[in-house]
């Protein structure tokens, strides 16, 4: 059960990417390209992503999920060296091609060749990351 | 076109509802880079048939009708040196950062989390300073 919903809300997450355009990389180069022709597309789809989400928080102070005894703890509000690190580098990846996680597998099954190889080298950064995540707490740690 | 704003709000009202749908049943956050990056590192191990048809379902779906309605493109750029760059770029600041676009700034700033909020910022400030400088000072992309 709780498979078949993670297979719908994958479709519908990815209808979602679809319709609004964000599969697009020049939709979304175009938000992070101020001073060329810019389009505020992204900003209408993190808004309308964002109010259903908001809604789905308040109710996590007073249920519990429908299929798992606990909601996700809270994250906390420590601003450590690998968040800002690691979105520096994220937002440089997205810049360059356009694309991030979501909509990179989203689009993998029209966005032909170069699709695959964006989401085979994302893998590949996912694989290397907690050698350098160790490398950055330690470096934290002798400061 | 000038409608994209609506379809912009409608297709984001999806990923908002898919999310809600997804904590709200399931206890998870949609965090797309969390969910491939469990099952690429190992730390997923425990739950890798739900990331599986998660992603399953992300593929499939979105793809049916891209093909279906036939003029779905990425207009993904040719230059495979930067493809490769990017991809190594969002796998390790994701992983990095623990989130993404839908989980740091879908469903992090929805519950005003000071990480999420702070992740948001910081890589649309990167995101749009590179495009200044690949797009606009060196012509790359």
């Amino acid at each position: 059960m709780r498979g078949l919903v993670a297979f719908s809300v994958g479709a519908l997450f990815g209808m979602g990417l679809l319709i609004s355009g964000m599969t697009d990389t020049t939709k979304v180069q175009g938000w992070l390209d101020i001073f060329g022709n810019w389009d505020p597309t992204l900003a209408f789809v993190m808004g309308g992503a964002i109010l259903p989400m908001a809604l789905a928080w308040r109710v996590t102070n007073k249920r519990r999920p429908l299929l798992a005894d606990t909601f996700p703890a809270n994250p906390g509000t420590q601003l450590d060296k690998p968040l800002v690190t690691g979105s520096v580098l994220f937002g440089m990846g997205w810049g360059l091609a356009g694309l991030c996680p979501g909509p990179a597998i989203a689009s993998l099954g029209f966005g032909g060749l170069g699709g695959v190889i964006f989401t085979l080298s994302m893998f590949g950064g996912m694989i290397l990351a907690p050698a350098l995540r160790q490398r950055l707490d330690q470096q934290t740690a002798s400061v | 076109m000038q409608h994209d704003w609506i379809m912009g709000l409608l297709g984001g009202g999806l990923i908002g509802v898919a999310g809600a749908l997804l904590l709200l049943i399931n206890g998870r956050v949609m965090g797309a880079s969390g969910i491939m990056g469990g099952l690429v590192d190992g730390s997923g191990r425990h739950d890798w048939a739900e990331r599986v048809l998660f992603l399953v379902g992300l593929i499939l779906v979105p793809g049916f009708f891209a093909v279906l309605l036939g003029d779905s493109q990425t207009h993904l750029t040719s230059n495979w040196l930067v493809i490769v760059a990017a991809g190594l770029l969002v796998g390790i600041g994701t992983r990095l950062a623990n989130g993404c676009t839908s989980g740091h700034g879908v469903c992090g700033i929805s519950r005003l989390s000071l990480r999420g909020i702070v992740a948001t910022i910081i890589y649309i400030g990167a995101g749009g300073l590179t495009v200044i400088i690949f797009k606009h000072l060196l012509g790359a992309i």
